[in-house]
């Protein structure tokens, strides 16, 4: 908001709207917008960030656990050290009253928790991770920006292939479906399109049942064999070998709904009348379908492109878990299992940003591909 | 109500919208039967009551069906005590105390040895304690000597872990050589009439054994199995479709309803009220909800009815509100709206009895839809641990088989239960779900 104030273009168009309007360029339209428009998605980010702090402090709560452990730590300390049993009832209790209140002060917990979760605030927002409490990466540091840089790897890795295999092969199979409405494959997914329901972990116990249990054709679960290949095609087909059933879990539990819901909207399309005007004109079925039919549903494609990546995001926790895969899911639970709360913040920060980030490039896009679409107007 | 019955017969027209009806009616059977039959304090105690309650179970027993399509057929369980119909038991007076000769009797005819022989003796003296003497009877008429051994108050005999039996019986383990048939070389079953004796003796006047109890553990129990701790695990499959089906109506129920409401308000107040309700709604879908609940479920509290009430307040503000805006939009223009409004009608009526109720069509199916993903949502998050801490439920079930390698220990009935139960209520209420979409959007017909 404080964006659109300093410029002077918006002041000039509240004065008179009605000349300005024509006059206004559209770099300026478009620099007025993005700004208004960075401007509400960062306040998202920064509630949403905040209110996950709350959370995971559960409101102050974990300062108090905190706070009694130092007070156990002072008190033992003044009972057992031989040193401090001469001093008189009253000396030992200002000497433990400083020892405490310098322990808090170390921790920071002499300011009250609002103050503090506004600095944590700041620090997130600022990408500050800081320190994890107990988490360590794999090179033994506590910075959680490393702990999440060597889990970010293995989920995009994950998430990218299953994403790109779901996504393109479901507007596929939905193109060739729609052009035979009604056929056996077309009714086939209708029928199988409940399956859907169902989460990728819980396909993905039925396939290490089967395959891993049962077959023995893919490992049951991790990402490399131990002790790993050798040579670097040995370990990139190792790595393949174990991406094969958490992959095709998350694909068979996505896609025939998938496949459903894209084929319903390319009838939708191929039914308007510029359609059959081309097919009139006698185009061939591929140019029907590239010009007339794929290029206006462009905008909504590329929607869901953006919002399928999310959802998979955070979709990936229980597969990872089932298949023990070395990703952000798993480092999720791990964190929210230990109370380490700088982890947690760090994840929901990456992910809030992530969120954000597509939610203000979607826009860019719609008007790129989109004729129709002008950033800014009819706002 | 006219419209509403049409819509209905309508429905029966769907093939699979019948499947999903029959089987959502026999889900509610279950649920109801479960509630009435297994009250919750007897559901908890029977899934948390510890060794007495299911002692007499064996561990990881697949359920008795499974032998239907078994060439080999696994044994149940077999009990027998002194009150057993076909137990001879004999007690005579001694000068101190008294003589019991109980002759426990049963058929064998599994292909397979038992998990487990246990005698249970219960008995009551204030010195000197009884002496049993055991005896196993083949049908061949073979007499082993299973064990002398003075027992207390509460005694158990395991023969699985008498290494001098195990010698007896040709260094086989006692629960296979026991059974095993002597005149063939590999290893088979003898079936037929076994016997097993016990021989009591007491050394008191007042002392008496009280009870001997023959337990057998066979290899496969009940309708559902038993799991590692040996619980019967029909009561987490019973007790599990109620607690299914409603946390998912209600998650469901609640957030499609409130999210509708939440919009129709946004959408007829317009101004700061809209507004609010979508920075709202854009907030709440930055959290990442997976990662809240399992916060929730760490953190605050476990009990699955907190869990439910996040749920629904995270996914009101969740993508429907969106697309129940849009719609709204719309229909706000339309003229019996603006009639509502130019004859005086209130904000709350418009709302009520205007707005909301044309966006039923399109409530409904999504609501129906919406069931299987909070029936899964339970499971997963009981698959994180996170389940409630006292009641059996689905997820549980899948969890505590998960943890215990029942997939690679190869216990397969024991994660395809709850699995195929949830997959039943996902296909039951996705079925009708799809249906009714049909119904209620005849656009979607033609397609």
């Amino acid at each position: 908001m404080s964006v659109e104030i300093q410029s002077p273009g918006v002041g000039a168009e509240a004065e008179a709207p009605q000349t300005k309007r024509r006059t206004e360029s559209t770099f300026s339209r478009v620099a007025k917008y993005t700004s208004y428009k960075l401007a509400m998605l960062f306040l998202t980010v920064v509630i949403a960030v905040y209110l996950t702090i709350l959370i995971a402090n559960m409101g102050g709560y974990v300062d108090e656990i905190v706070r009694g452990q130092i007070r156990e730590f002072v008190g033992q300390m003044l009972r057992i050290d031989p040193n401090y049993q001469q001093m008189d009832p009253e000396e030992k209790n200002e000497f433990f009253q400083t020892q405490v209140e310098r322990a808090e002060k170390r921790y920071g917990l002499d300011q009250p928790f609002v103050l503090r979760s506004f600095r944590y605030l700041w620090n997130a927002v600022t990408l500050d991770f800081g320190y994890a409490t107990l988490m360590a990466s794999d090179t033994g540091s506590r910075q959680v920006k490393l702990i999440i840089q060597d889990r970010l790897a293995p989920t995009l890795l994950l998430i990218a292939t299953s994403n790109l295999i779901l996504f393109f092969g479901s507007i596929g199979l939905a193109l060739s479906l729609s052009r035979g409405y009604g056929s056996f494959w077309d009714r086939f997914v209708l029928a199988m399109s409940p399956t859907s329901s169902a989460p990728s972990w819980f396909y993905g116990i039925f396939f290490i049942l089967i395959f891993a249990a049962i077959l023995r054709w893919f490992p049951f679960g991790g990402m490399i064999d131990s002790p790993p290949p050798r040579t670097q095609w040995a370990y990139i087909l190792n790595v393949g070998k174990h991406l094969v059933l958490p992959v095709g879990a998350i694909i068979t539990s996505a896609m025939f709904v998938s496949i459903y819901n894209w084929r319903t909207f390319f009838l939708i399309y191929s039914s308007e009348d510029y359609v059959e005007m081309a097919k009139a004109k006698g185009l061939s079925a591929n140019d029907v379908q590239n010009r007339y039919i794929l290029r206006p549903t462009l905008p909504t494609i590329i929607t869901s492109f953006g919002l399928l990546v999310i959802t998979l995001w955070t979709g990936s926790i229980l597969t990872e878990a089932v298949f023990h895969w070395p990703g952000l899911g798993q480092t999720t639970l791990t964190a929210i299992g230990l109370y380490d709360t700088p982890v947690i913040v760090g994840l929901t920060i990456i992910y809030a940003y992530l969120l954000a980030i597509t939610v203000f490039l979607l826009d860019f896009i719609y008007a790129l591909v989109d004729p129709r679409v002008k950033i800014g107007s009819g706002r | 109500m006219q419209n509403l019955k049409k819509n209905l017969r309508e429905l029966l027209k769907y093939p699979s919208a019948v499947i999903g009806i029959v089987l959502i009616v026999l889900l509610v059977a279950i649920s109801v039967g479960t509630l009435i039959y297994i009250p919750r304090d007897e559901a908890v105690r029977l899934w948390r009551g510890g060794d007495q309650v299911w002692g007499q179970n064996p561990r990881t027993a697949p359920p008795v069906w499974t032998n239907w399509f078994r060439s080999e057929k696994l044994p149940e369980t077999i009990v027998r005590d002194l009150d057993t119909e076909g137990t001879t038991v004999e007690r005579s007076p001694r000068d101190m105390g008294e003589n019991l000769v109980a002759v426990y009797t049963f058929e064998y005819t599994a292909d397979d040895y038992p998990q487990d022989i246990l005698l249970k003796f219960t008995s009551d003296y204030t010195n000197r304690n009884p002496f049993v003497s055991i005896y196993w009877i083949t049908p061949d008429g073979r007499e082993i000597r299973m064990t002398e051994q003075g027992i207390g108050y509460n005694t158990t005999y395991r023969a699985v872990q008498d290494d001098a039996l195990e010698r007896r019986v040709g260094g086989l383990s006692p629960e296979i050589g026991l059974f095993d048939d002597p005149n063939t070389e590999e290893l088979d079953v003898l079936k037929g009439t076994y016997k097993v004796v016990v021989d009591a003796l007491t050394f008191e006047d007042d002392s008496v054994v009280e009870e001997a109890e023959l337990i057998l553990h066979g290899k496969v129990f009940g309708w559902f199995g038993t799991d590692v701790q040996r619980r019967d695990l029909s009561i987490a499959i019973l007790w599990g479709t109620p607690i299914a089906l409603a946390f998912g109506l209600t998650a469901s129920f609640g957030s499609s309803v409130f999210s509708m409401i939440f919009a129709a308000i946004g959408v007829w107040f317009g101004g700061w009220i809209d507004e609010a309700i979508q920075r709202v709604t854009e907030i709440s879908l930055t959290l990442p909800f997976l990662s809240i609940l399992i916060m929730v479920g760490t953190f605050y509290s476990k009990s699955i009815w907190t869990i439910l009430w996040v749920t629904v307040l995270l996914t009101i503000f969740g993508s429907s509100i969106k697309t129940y805006r849009a719609i709204f939009l719309q229909v706000k223009e339309s003229p019996y709206i603006e009639a509502a409004h130019a004859y005086g009608a209130s904000n709350t009526r418009i709302v009520f009895s205007y707005l909301i109720p044309r966006m039923i069509p399109l409530l409904i199916p999504g609501l129906v839809l919406g069931v299987p993903s909070y029936v899964f949502l339970e499971a997963t998050l009981a698959a994180l641990s996170l389940g409630d801490p006292v009641l059996p439920t689905w997820g549980k079930v899948i969890y505590d088989a998960q943890s215990n390698g029942a997939v690679y220990n190869g216990f397969y009935y024991w994660i395809l239960e709850p699995a195929v139960l949830l997959v039943l209520t996902g296909l039951a209420f996705a079925m009708v779900g799809f249906s009714l979409d049909r119904i209620f959007n005849p656009r979607l017909r033609d397609v």
